[in-house]
């Protein structure tokens, strides 16, 4: 149902954009590029799965609070999961990372992708040393003690007080988590957008302007002339 | 459920200091340097298993 | 220039929709895997290894197992030499404190945000809430008609006695001019020891408190706790960042943070490097954080993964394929 003038609204505009920047087709693929076709492509996916089991697991531990963990049998193998999916975390996100360098992933106007991933990447090391200093524990006191001196000498600590529990509770369940999430889901969605970085052009296919563009079937009649980036209309 | 502090716990005393390496001014325990080399051998793993199925199955966009 | 323009024509044609060949790729599929995948590891890693969790150390404790190493951090309170009373901003104002990057003393841009009188907080205070005492009462009432010249004569001339002491040992101090201070860190022990003085630094009258920034400030003015850390190999020198209690992996990913903490010039004691190290480091670190954050934009390393080469193992199926045949 529309009537005129409807597409002046807000509402239509956002969506124009939105759908015009990331069509469903885009935003949910069931199609990949042909060279995506290595291990080291699921790094990224298994990043975000464990991130999805550290945020269940903190969730759990926030439901029964700072102390549990210290007195439950249940609490502690919850506290074992947050710990052990963390670690999972930051195991394939950093291999996601060497694989996105070696691919040199910011190629063709993915630079922002680039910066978005290393920016969580710092900001997850950042999120995890706020959880060292919540444990309330031998660690936390000694965690907090030595972190005082980088973060005062640079006059940091004068608003981000790690000897301040609520405060270090209130970033790491609240804030950070916020923070990253809102990184992490910019990042995603612009892979989407870009798409996966193709491969390096090959020295002789980059001079005839046509890497990338073949078919691997013998029987294709495709015409190398045609640069990459142009539809091929394949023949049989 | 199995014990809150895990099984390994019962072979061996997980809580007190384990062993570490010293090489030069580099100092890591075993843990670490386990968790570590695993990621290097998967890394390596992850670029030379082969990816199973066709890589081009003549779809089109 | 010639490579700036060919630089651009081939970010041009990464940049365009791929036109080359797709295969099936079910996207919600392989997020199903991946975290049923990573929700059994995590599972198994738990069940196995579980967690560590070292109970933290009480004053109480410390002046129990470590009572000489709590006098003498009792008496550096009162005498205004120990590590909080001498460490600048945020807790104390002394512009001679605090660390540097050359010219630059970030440290005091913020100022004092959270100022701490570590004689009034950490011993006078506290004592004062302890009732039924009459020596203390008096040991006090003694120490504050005094002049600040004369306590703090007092108390530095203790903390030097305590040192030249045999184990350090308050009994085995050589006669001196201390004035009231040996009672008040004898009682301030005693009060410790009882677990009074746990609640009483941190709440300090107040019912509510989540702030540990004195108790805390206290506890690491002693040497007991970082006794402690260095037998569980977590200290600044021994990778100790990286590091966790008993045999469980720590943060390995602060491997670069803590490494510039092992080699010189950081470790030459006494240089302005070292005093200076915990800024120096945060500089070197925040200019490499930079730079892995800008790696887009750097040439030279940005064509850096072309010449190494990995590329060619991750895309071979698709350099096979492209062969003419």
């Amino acid at each position: 149902m529309t009537a005129a003038g409807d597409e002046r609204m807000w509402t239509a505009r956002l969506r124009r954009r939105a759908v015009s920047a990331l069509p469903p087709e885009q935003l949910l693929p069931d199609r990949q590029p042909a060279y995506v076709s290595s291990w080291i492509y699921v790094f990224g996916v298994l990043s975000l799965a464990s991130l999805l089991v550290v945020l269940v697991t903190g969730v759990v531990l926030a439901l029964a609070g700072p102390q549990w963990y210290h007195v439950s049998g249940t609490g502690r193998f919850v506290n074992s999961l947050h710990l052990w999916s963390v670690e999972l975390f930051f195991f394939t996100m950093v291999i996601h990372l060497w694989g996105k360098f070696f691919m040199a992933a910011w190629r063709g106007r993915r630079a922002l992708t680039w910066v978005t991933g290393a920016v969580a990447f710092l900001g997850s090391i950042g999120t995890a040393f706020t959880g060292y200093l919540v444990q309330s524990n031998f660690d936390s006191q000694w965690i907090a003690g030595e972190a005082k001196d980088g973060l005062n000498s640079v006059g940091i600590g004068a608003f981000f007080n790690v000897l301040n529990y609520g405060q270090m509770l209130l970033f790491h369940v609240v804030l950070l988590p916020l923070v990253l999430g809102v990184l992490i889901v910019w990042h995603v969605l612009l892979v989407r957008r870009r798409g996966v970085v193709p491969p390096y052009e090959q020295a002789a296919a980059a001079q005839a302007g046509t890497a990338g563009g073949h078919r691997a079937d013998a029987e294709s009649t495709v015409d190398s002339t045609v640069p990459v980036g142009q539809k091929q209309e394949v023949a049989g | 459920m199995p014990d809150h502090r895990g099984v390994l716990a019962a072979l061996i005393p997980m809580d007190s200091p384990g062993p570490y390496l010293h090489w030069g001014v580099i100092q890591i325990s075993v843990a670490n340097l386990v968790v570590i080399v695993l990621m290097l051998l998967v890394f390596v793993l992850a670029l030379f298993l082969r990816f199973p199925g066709r890589h081009d199955d003549g779809s089109q966009r | 220039m010639k490579w700036r323009a060919k630089y651009r024509a081939a970010e041009a044609r990464y940049a365009a929709p791929w036109a080359g060949a797709y295969r099936r790729y079910d996207i919600v599929k392989e997020f199903v895997v991946a975290l049923v995948v990573v929700s059994l590891l995590t599972l198994g890693l738990a069940a196995v290894f579980g967690s560590p969790d070292r109970t933290a150390i009480t004053l109480a404790e410390w002046a129990t197992n470590a009572p000489n190493d709590f006098v003498a951090t009792a008496t550096s309170e009162l005498a205004g030499s120990s590590g909080t009373a001498t460490y600048g901003a945020p807790y104390v104002d002394d512009p001679t404190a605090g660390q540097k990057i050359g010219p630059l003393a970030l440290q005091r841009w913020a100022g004092v945000t959270t100022p701490v009188d570590t004689a009034t907080e950490f011993v006078l205070n506290p004592l004062a809430t302890v009732p039924g005492d009459q020596g203390l009462t008096d040991a006090l009432a003694q120490y504050k008609a005094a002049t600040a010249d004369q306590q703090q004569k007092w108390a530095t001339a203790y903390g030097d006695a305590l040192t030249a002491a045999p184990d350090n040992d308050p009994a085995k101090v050589t006669a001196g001019d201390y004035g009231p201070v040996p009672v008040l860190a004898d009682r301030l022990l005693g009060y410790a020891r009882s677990g009074g003085l746990d609640g009483q630094l941190l709440a300090a009258g107040s019912f509510y408190q989540t702030d540990y920034t004195r108790s805390v400030l206290f506890l690491a003015d002693g040497t007991y706790l970082a006794d402690q850390a260095a037998a569980a190999h977590l200290g600044g020198e021994q990778w100790g960042m990286m590091n966790e209690t008993g045999r469980y992996p720590g943060q390995a990913w602060l491997w670069l943070y803590t490494f510039w903490y092992q080699v010189p010039p950081f470790t030459t004691k006494g240089s302005s490097w070292a005093d200076s190290a915990d800024a120096w480091i945060w500089g070197i670190m925040l200019v490499l954080s930079l730079v892995l954050i800008l790696v887009p934009f750097i040439p030279g390393l940005r064509s850096l993964p072309r010449y190494l080469g990995v590329h060619k193992v991750i895309w071979r199926n698709h350099y096979r394929a492209a062969q003419p045949r």
